[in-house]
């Protein structure tokens, strides 16, 4: 008995050795699993296990489940040497399994093939039409009409204050400002299905999300007139605005560095076991940041639960698409990092809203990423600094303007439910105008923020070199008082 | 853990006793000896390391993170055994993307964890130093107050031997002019434990200067530097050496060519006073401008190079401060006003050397100096 397995043992490292020469191809067995077998080697390709058994055990017959190589259970005498069927010679590559550390599935190719420049297409999701009415097989997200008025009153006083800030600007009450034409259903719906308890870091066009949060129009006012009422202490530009109750990050000017601090953040949220991610808006400039790649990167390794929304809106100032990027679309680039995506229709505020409800909770409860790629258009200029009509015509923005406003989009959806009608319509305007108004008011009427606020919160607390300067300040002031600003309390 | 070390502590052990046992340092039952001043001996790496454990140990919210620091131990080995003991949730390895980790540690930083990031090199941290100066150091200002960065950036700066121009930059001058940021160069084993500590539990972003030459060197540290609770404060300078004739300040490994110095001068009866900095931002001037006073000579040491250096920053406090005290023009030391080259010749002309120091001292005080043999 020893010896038909001694003989057996040897027969196999023959086998074995025919992978290496190559002389006995012809002798080559089929690989034989029985299912029931452990894996003993895990960290061996599961197709290097299956010739390892094959050979030291083919002849075993099947039902015998308890196996390991050094098993002594297996009596001699059930061993047999069973001939096996000869495989047809057809030209079967040798060394078929690939097993280098850097991919993990695929196969080698004996064709002369490069992989296309051109990408899958990445459908983009939508569920109702340019009218406003369910497109034929569309499964409409559950909206209550709450819900749903909340976001339109949300997306109408967000044009209000956009409109008359601007214009504040223009009057010259406060230096900058940027606002959100046309891209209103992208941001308000997708933050209308975030909870308040995930943290949101934004780029500089995300008012609407903030404005959702509850951050109210006096809030706002405050922070463009840099009033003694900022949360930013009259330290910020216009529309860099940051509050930590509302879960909301202060806007950071570098382009797309807040990605990588909300993978940060999404990576402690995850230690924490919340039940809340980190949500991330930038626009398709972005994409071409050193910090896109880094963050999407480290988003996929770490598993982190973060949303990249990308609103996609064709310019960034007079950069267009087709000298930002080659990829046809943003979603189709996060494959190349390992991510899930999804590509909608960013002027459906019910699509944004149900795709980003969905991958909400797929990133916390599958702690993974996903980017998000809203479809949009960016019907503002860059910023109060730009005047687009420079760089692209007339027609392109009038067509955009008033064929695919967003807002009245959904409007006519709400319509058709029966949730609103014309005269509320009027109503709402006037009454966001004058609330913006009084608002605006208010702000350029208040104090400047006072003198001490220039030399507090550059550390946790304030060192003696900054101490000393501030009170050479104020003997300076107290011997000149003509020479002071009146507007700037002490 | 906090509790496991405070036990050890109780029974009579101090916690870098139970951390060298730990580490296989020193056998069980081996007492570490300590008198009152120091004689115990700790490597520049071991007091990194220890100060790391017993932080991550005290605080959940300290995490590592940067490229090596984990599997592999650290480029250097100052993060060894954390991974083992912490956990993959604790010291985290990177992909190579400064800007990615950076930013990363800067967001969860935000979110109220206590990051401590790792540079390779300083020179590396280049490509992230956009998330160091404007999303680390500037956040607390910008949001009015609401969002701190608990955060410390730690890594080798400054030259090594033999590594060239873009591994041997001093990034001292660079960081220190940043206000937002802390900016720490340590030079003795006692320094690094105690600032690097401190550091960790400052709530705003910390520059931690290290220097690999200086990972293997030991010094004798006393009982009270092995304590887990023992700190140093951020933004004071230590006199290593009293003197009366002459003042030289200097920060890293530079504070032990000083001292060389300062022992030859000696021999020429010249009594030099060598100033450890250990902070370059918030910078001693009180100390310096004290020992200015009473020296009435300054010369100034660094690695780094010449224009807008450290020394340009100490010479115009001096001047503008203690002018009245000066009984000579203040000197600078610096490296030459070149990328480093590579060649060990040209690399030792390009740095510093004892001989310089000691020249600059006696020209400060108005002795015969021969030139230097080199240009």
């Amino acid at each position: 008995m020893a010896l038909i397995r001694r003989a057996g043992r040897s027969l196999s490292m023959l086998k074995r050795s025919s992978l290496f020469h190559g002389k006995q191809k012809k002798q080559r067995q089929q690989p034989i699993v029985s299912p029931s077998l452990p894996n003993l080697t895990p960290h061996l390709p599961s197709s290097l296990i299956r010739l390892q058994i094959n050979t030291t055990y083919s002849a075993i017959p099947r039902g015998i489940s308890s196996c390991s190589f050094r098993s002594s259970y297996i009596p001699n005498r059930l061993l047999t040497s069973e001939a096996q069927p000869k495989l047809p010679d057809e030209g079967i590559d040798d060394t078929q399994f690939l097993d280098f550390p850097g991919v993990k599935n695929t196969a080698f190719t004996c064709d002369l093939k490069f992989v296309s420049e051109k990408s899958e297409e990445v459908p983009c999701y939508r569920v109702l039409s340019e009218l406003g009415e369910p497109v034929d097989g569309a499964k409409l997200p559950q909206m209550a009409d709450a819900l749903a008025l909340r976001i339109y009153e949300n997306m109408i006083t967000l044009q209000v204050m956009d409109y008359l800030f601007y214009e504040a600007q223009r009057q010259g009450r406060f230096s900058f400002y940027m606002t959100c034409s046309g891209e209103e259903a992208a941001i308000v719906a997708s933050a209308a299905a975030l909870s308040n308890e995930d943290v949101i870091f934004a780029q500089y066009r995300e008012q609407g999300a903030l404005m959702w949060r509850g951050f109210d129009l006096q809030e706002f006012a405050h922070q463009c007139y840099s009033n003694s009422a900022d949360y930013g202490k009259g330290r910020q530009m216009p529309i860099h605005y940051g509050s930590k109750k509302h879960n909301f990050v202060t806007i950071s000017s570098p382009i797309a560095t807040q990605l990588s601090h909300a993978v940060g953040a999404a990576y402690s949220l995850k230690m924490d076991r919340k039940d809340a991610c980190a949500v991330t808006y930038f626009g398709d400039g972005a994409t071409s940041e050193g910090d896109f790649h880094a963050a999407m990167n480290f988003a996929a390794v770490m598993e982190a639960p973060v949303l990249f929304i990308c609103r996609n809106n064709g310019w960034a100032i007079s950069t267009p698409i087709t000298d930002q990027y080659r990829s046809d679309g943003v979603a189709t680039k996060s494959r190349a990092y390992g991510m899930r995506s999804i590509c909608v229709d960013g002027n459906d505020a019910l699509a944004v809203y149900s795709a980003v409800k969905s991958a909400r909770s797929m990133a916390i409860s599958e702690s993974r990423p996903i980017l998000i790629e809203v479809l949009t258009y960016r019907v503002s200029h860059h910023s109060t600094s730009d005047d687009s009509t420079k760089y692209r015509s007339g027609e392109e923005l009038s067509h955009w303007k008033v064929m695919r406003d967003p807002v009245v989009r959904f409007r006519r959806w709400l319509e058709g439910n029966g949730w609103w009608n014309r005269q509320k319509d009027t109503e709402l305007q006037s009454h966001s105008r004058k609330k913006i108004i009084a608002a605006m008011m208010n702000a350029e009427s208040m104090k400047k923020p006072p003198l001490s606020d220039l030399f507090t919160d550059v550390y946790d607390s304030i060192p003696t070199n900054l101490k000393e300067q501030e009170s050479y300040v104020r003997e300076a002031v107290a011997k000149n008082p003509n020479l002071y600003p009146s507007d700037v309390p002490l | 853990m906090w509790a496991t070390s405070a036990r050890r502590a109780i029974a009579g052990q101090s916690s870098v006793t139970s951390w060298l046992l730990r580490n296989s340092m020193i056998k069980s039952g081996e007492k570490v000896r300590s008198f009152s001043s120091g004689s115990n001996q700790l490597t520049v790496r071991d007091a990194l390391n220890s100060a790391l454990d017993e932080e991550m140990s005290a605080d959940s919210r300290v995490f590592v993170i940067g490229e090596e620091v984990g599997e592999y131990q650290g480029a250097y080995k100052v993060t060894k055994g954390l991974l083992q003991k912490f956990g993959p949730d604790r010291v985290l390895d990177t992909p190579i993307t400064e800007a990615g980790f950076t930013g990363l540690g800067v967001g969860a930083a935000f979110y109220g964890l206590k990051p401590v990031v790792e540079f390779m090199t300083f020179n590396f941290a280049m490509q992230a130093i956009d998330h160091i100066i404007n999303s680390a150091a500037k956040t607390y200002y910008m949001s009015g107050g609401q969002i701190s960065v608990p955060i410390v950036f730690r890594g080798p700066n400054g030259a090594a031997a033999g590594v060239a121009a873009q591994h041997s930059q001093c990034f001292a001058a660079w960081y220190g002019s940043c206000p937002g940021l802390k900016v720490i160069s340590p030079y003795s084993s006692e320094d690094y434990r105690g600032l690097l500590k401190a550091a960790i539990r400052d709530p705003d972003p910390v520059v931690f200067l290290e220097n690999e030459l200086m990972y293997g060197e030991t010094f004798p540290v006393s009982d009270e530097v092995l304590d887990s609770n023992f700190t140093l404060p951020i933004g004071k300078a230590k006199i290593e050496r009293e003197g009366k004739d002459v003042t030289i300040t200097a920060f890293s490994k530079m504070v032990g060519y000083a001292l060389k110095a300062a022992d030859e001068l000696a021999k020429d009866g010249i009594s030099a006073e060598v100033i450890n900095l250990r902070s370059i931002r918030p910078l001693d001037r009180a100390t310096i401008n004290a020992s200015v006073r009473k020296t009435y000579r300054l010369v100034t040491v660094e690695e780094g190079w010449p224009q807008h250096g450290v020394g340009a920053e100490i010479s115009a406090s001096v001047v503008e401060e203690s002018f009245e005290y000066l009984d000579a023009p203040i000197d600078r030391i610096t490296g030459a006003d070149v990328p480093m080259p590579y060649a060990a010749n040209l690399e030792r002309l390009a740095l510093p050397q004892v001989e310089d120091i000691v020249r600059a001292a006696k020209r400060a005080c108005y002795r015969q100096v021969p030139q230097s043999a080199a240009a």
